[in-house]
């Protein structure tokens, strides 16, 4: 099969497949591009893991992005990339026109008054095992707990604070930080 | 307009969204409620709908919000707008810039960003279940919110320490549709 169309039709697939997003795709993209069809190999995929994490964005579009250039340059990182967001683009688009007279039907109103409890219920699980992953140093945690009181004051008094500027902010005070140890550390070798 | 602003706003959830799927939700609730395209509600339903269909979470809710505002093409471009900062950023890294991600002050930046990122998601989460579990209304506390929230924290909590026989999240959003129906009758 033309390798072009083979990009296409695997992370097609891939994207049809795999709910909740993140890391839960990883396995699927493993096992699918490292062991079946053998285009990256498992180094390769250690490393986009890594870049991936450094790196805003889904993981998944990361990785179909990696693996089509590396097997077709720009052409081949713009196939892969088009066929993962493609399922869910159809799916999601046709919901988006039904939803609205889905909220209408009262026991669909009423199921969604216990979704969107479970919804809190994922957030706040999602950021639990971040912070298990998270290193236990005083720095990161002080970051952590920084940035979260800011952002429950934020929500609670409704200031239009972007959460980008937190982060910004964040990224630049490390970046002094780090700025003002090293010459530090580099007259303690002088002496 | 519309088509422009959506663009604007979706690229800067592309731009900042670490942490993968998580990572994009206070950032996209950010966005779409200044800009006043979905409310609270509204938006809080369809991260839902985006946990239960497949694809990256936050490439459905571009999809969404771009079509709820400006139809077929607004869900391009909004879509377009969230996927293009990942798929440079690769391109640029897999291609030229390797060595930028192991560039010490690069490092130093993103120690500083990744820390923040988790408490603003684990802001956002407490944040959304204390919206939703504690509604007063008529200054008297309502019980069904509270017991729905103490229901489901327990069984997706509870659950979770014996790790393979864990409830997964399509799972969870499940049986809360289900606890919805029952707290509030069919």
């Amino acid at each position: 099969m033309n390798l072009l169309l083979n990009l296409f039709l695997t992370f097609a697939k891939i994207g049809l497949f795999t709910f909740g997003g993140g890391y839960a795709m990883i396995p699927l993209i493993e096992k699918i591009c490292v062991e079946k069809k053998q285009w990256i190999t498992q180094d390769e995929m250690m490393n986009i893991t890594v870049i991936a994490e450094s790196t805003p964005g889904p993981i998944a579009i990361n990785c179909a992005t990696f693996v089509g250039f590396k097997k077709k340059k720009f052409l081949g990182a713009l196939i892969a990339t088009v066929g993962m967001v493609l399922p869910s683009f159809c799916i999601i688009f046709a919901i988006s026109k039904l939803l609205d007279h889905f909220l209408e039907i009262t026991w669909i109103a009423h199921a969604f008054q216990g979704i969107k409890i479970a919804v809190g219920i994922l957030i706040l699980d999602a950021a639990i095992k971040m912070l298990q992953k998270m290193q236990k140093k005083p720095m990161p945690k002080v970051f952590m707990l920084c940035a979260f009181a800011a952002m429950l004051l934020i929500n609670i008094f409704s200031v239009r604070i972007s959460s980008i500027i937190l982060m910004l902010t964040a990224g630049l005070i490390s970046l002094i930080l780090f700025m003002v140890k090293k010459p530090a550390v580099k007259g303690g070798d002088g002496k | 307009m519309i088509l422009f602003e959506l663009f604007i706003g979706f690229l800067k959830v592309g731009c900042f969204a670490f942490g993968g799927a998580y990572g994009a939700i206070p950032l996209i609730r950010d966005v779409v409620l200044s800009y006043g395209w979905l409310d609270d509600e509204m938006l809080t339903y369809m991260i839902a709908v985006s946990e239960s269909t497949p694809g990256p979470i936050m490439v459905n809710m571009a999809t969404y919000v771009g079509s709820s505002q400006a139809g077929f093409l607004g869900s391009l471009v909004a879509t377009l707008a969230v996927v293009l900062p990942s798929f440079i950023i690769i391109l640029l890294v897999t291609a030229i810039l390797k060595a930028v991600l192991k560039n010490p002050y690069v490092r130093a930046v993103l120690r500083g960003l990744k820390p923040c990122m988790i408490g603003i998601i684990l802001a956002t989460g407490v944040y959304m279940i204390i919206r939703n579990g504690i509604v007063i209304q008529d200054s008297v506390l309502l019980v069904r919110p509270l017991i729905l929230t103490l229901v489901l924290g327990a069984i997706y909590f509870g659950s979770g320490k014996t790790k393979k026989s864990g409830v997964s999240p399509i799972l969870l959003i499940c049986l809360s549709a289900l606890a919805g129906i029952a707290a509030y009758g069919f």
